[in-house]
């Protein structure tokens, strides 16, 4: 079935809605308004203002309310309108959320889903347009979920409702409105994607290439592109940041001896910089024919200008030709 | 009440704005608002001429976004003309003012040129940002002018800094300038605001709060996002004033007051301007949703900030009908060059791209294309 990423997600709020009543959707515009992006669409209709509820413009009091309500045996779903304005709540995700099961010794749970866009949107300048990947995935008990098409969305998105530890979940809107074909095994209500467990979207043998979110489709593209030129690219989706698949990534490496990681976000202590470490901390190593190669955002805050913007977010092109790079680099 | 006919006419017209001024002193003796008020033609003229300026340039930005020469959020300023043209009548250029998104009108009342506005939201070199900000990063600090803030309510403490560093420099005498921090009804929830309002009551910080309250945060009514509306005495311990906000006299009555309060080194001042948005939240914001076509044309008849002023200076004689029409072909005609000249604007160059990251510095900087360097 022909299916949005944005429905996809309604999709899987509606079924976990339906199937426990603990769960509830809270944030900016989500009832009334049908939601920002129109993700929570329909929901105020079909489970009502104590299950769907509009807050005010007050990030670090909602969020710590989710946390609470969570922490009391409640599964609340918190919507950021963008994951930008998840830095007004970031205490109450990293220090009241992420660390209690384990300063308590186990005796506090908080099985609770922030989610909303992330990384770089169209045309909002530096304070809109960042990946926050990196910065939770550095964070010892969250799990931080960022799905690709509308598969991942639907069954990720269950599988981050249904998890008793607090999870990110990092959308993209310039992803909404993207179709895709979804399985009959990933509509069935009942089916749940397992979290840490990557995905390789395209099998190949000459050069790993370890992405996530939308830049899963821009590889996927590369990878084409290369395809014509003899190049057979291995395009693997994370799915999963934290925990993440580090088995999947080093037996891939170890087939194709050569990787390149690909994120929006900055370069600085990034994902692709964690992925790299993983590989050269592990067996995958002595595998290695040519120096990883990051392909990451600019390592600036996002300009405005259409001409700067372009320059600052990974394209296609930039992919191809870390790839070559790697690819034609003899031992 | 026309006391002389000369250029430079005044009259003596009392203050009775159509929503009548609500004060909430906590417990303090604020400076006196007069019952009837000085006014001076050539004064109100060019407040007249600002308001139907900031209203133009802001309609020729709809039209742009919609011809698709402006992308991103883009947030407009019609109907609350009279807050930053009423509140300029009495500040100056000592006095910071910050604001959020919803900034085009200020960046033109703080001494900015429309031409700056549009280049800036049309991406070019010539913006107020270079074009690196787009619609709400317009800043001129020049003129004490600090934006521009696209998170809601970050701005409100750091107007408070503003503030503070009035009264750090001037040490413990009265402080000779003010900082406004405008702020609208849906950012008033936001915990930092009164963070920020209990330090600068603290500090004594000569700091005026303004909640533009337009009666929508995005797309939730003032009633739905605050258990209690009154925002002018919400924080009790600060003297607040609700003004209306669509009347140019009653805000620039009220902001005299609000400084003179400030300046006397009494610590900071609430400003609650009753207000009202003719347009969408942002261009994105299909305003249907949560109001009437017919709610809107109720207020632009009813409570018109441009209405209101032009009516009473046609009664003092300021004005007559034909001078208005000749006042608004001139800004109409002064926009449409600032257009012009917008749009004649360059692209900013490649290299603005790792430009003024850092202060005076640069460093190699990592591009998209991984391993080489900017």
């Amino acid at each position: 079935k022909e299916m949005t990423v944005r429905d996809a997600l309604n999709l899987a709020l509606e079924e976990e809605m339906k199937r426990d009543e603990k769960v509830f959707l809270m944030g900016e515009e989500v009832g009334q308004y049908q939601g920002a992006y129109k993700v929570s669409k329909g929901l105020l209709d079909k489970f009502g203002p104590s299950r769907v509820i509009d807050t005010p413009i007050t990030e670090m009091g909602f969020a710590g309310i989710g946390v609470g309500a969570g922490l009391a045996g409640l599964r609340p779903i918190i919507e950021f309108m963008t994951f930008n304005f998840s830095l007004q709540a970031i205490d109450h995700i990293i220090n009241s959320a992420a660390k209690a099961h384990y300063m308590s010794g186990g005796d506090l749970t908080c099985p609770i889903v922030f989610r909303g866009p992330n990384g770089a949107a169209s045309a909002v300048a530096a304070q809109h347009s960042q990946c926050f990947a990196a910065w939770f995935g550095s964070v010892p008990g969250l799990k931080v979920l960022a799905p690709w098409n509308a598969e991942d969305a639907k069954s990720m998105m269950k599988a981050a409702i249904r998890d008793n530890s607090p999870v990110v979940f990092l959308e993209n809107e310039l992803m909404y409105g993207q179709t895709f074909n979804v399985s009959d095994e990933v509509l069935d209500p009942e089916y749940v994607a397992p979290i840490g467990k990557a995905k390789i979207e395209k099998a190949g043998k000459h050069v790993t290439v370890v992405t996530f979110s939308k830049m899963v489709g821009l590889s996927l593209q590369a990878a084409q592109q290369l395809a014509g030129e003899g190049i057979d690219v291995e395009v693997i989706n994370l799915r999963s940041i934290r925990p993440l698949d580090r088995a999947t990534i080093i037996e891939s490496v170890k087939k194709t001896s050569r990787l390149v990681t690909v994120e929006e976000g900055w370069p600085h202590f990034g994902v692709g910089a964690e992925i790299a470490s993983t590989v050269f901390e592990s067996e995958a190593f002595d595998y290695l024919d040519a120096p990883v190669e990051r392909v990451t955002g600019a390592d600036i805050p996002m300009p405005y200008a259409f001409n700067l913007e372009k320059l600052a977010v990974p394209q296609v092109e930039n992919i191809v030709r870390a790839i070559k790079r790697t690819v034609y680099r003899k031992k | 009440m026309r006391r002389c006919a000369t250029l430079f006419a005044t009259a003596t017209v009392p203050l009775a704005p159509q929503k009548p001024y609500l004060i909430h002193t906590a417990g303090r003796d604020l400076p006196q608002i007069p019952k009837e008020v000085e006014i001076e033609s050539e004064n109100l003229k060019s407040s007249l001429e600002m308001m139907l300026r900031i209203r133009r340039m802001e309609t020729l930005s709809d039209q742009a976004y919609k011809m698709k020469k402006i992308r991103g959020f883009c947030h407009l300023y019609i109907g609350q003309e009279a807050i930053p043209v009423g509140m300029e009548s009495v500040l100056n250029y000592e006095d910071s003012v910050i604001t959020a998104y919803r900034e085009h009108g200020w960046y033109l009342t703080r001494g900015g040129r429309p031409s700056e506005v549009f280049g800036e939201m049309f991406g070019k070199i010539g913006g107020s940002s270079k074009g690196k900000g787009g619609s709400m990063h317009m800043y001129l600090t020049k003129n004490r002018f600090f934006g521009g803030n696209g998170i809601v309510g970050a701005q409100v403490p750091v107007g408070a800094g503003l503030a503070w560093a009035n009264s750090y420099i001037n040490g413990d005498k009265a402080p000779k300038a003010v900082s406004v921090s405008l702020y609208g009804d849906g950012a008033a929830n936001q915990g930092q605001i009164f963070e920020a309002m209990n330090m600068a009551a603290l500090l004594k910080c000569p700091a005026i709060f303004v909640i533009e309250n337009n009666q929508f945060g995005m797309g939730t009514s003032k009633k739905r996002a605050s258990y209690d509306t009154e925002f002018y005495k919400r924080v009790g311990f600060l003297p607040g004033i609700k003004v209306d906000g669509m009347d140019l006299l009653a805000v620039r009555e009220a902001t005299r007051m609000a400084k003179d309060y400030c300046l006397a080194g009494n610590g900071p001042i609430v400003m609650e301007m009753d207000s009202y948005r003719y347009m969408g939240h942002s261009m994105s914001d299909p305003d249907s949703a949560y109001r009437s076509r017919s709610d809107i044309q109720t207020v632009r008849n009813e409570r018109d900030c441009v209405v209101k002023l032009k009516s009473l200076m046609i009664e003092t004689g300021f004005i007559d009908e034909e001078g208005f029409k000749t006042m608004e072909k001139k800004v109409r005609k002064e926009i449409d060059e600032e257009l012009a000249i917008a749009e004649a604007m360059a692209d900013p160059p490649l290299s603005e791209l790792t430009e003024d990251v850092f202060s005076g510095e640069r460093y190699p900087i990592r591009s998209c294309q991984g391993t080489v360097w900017l």
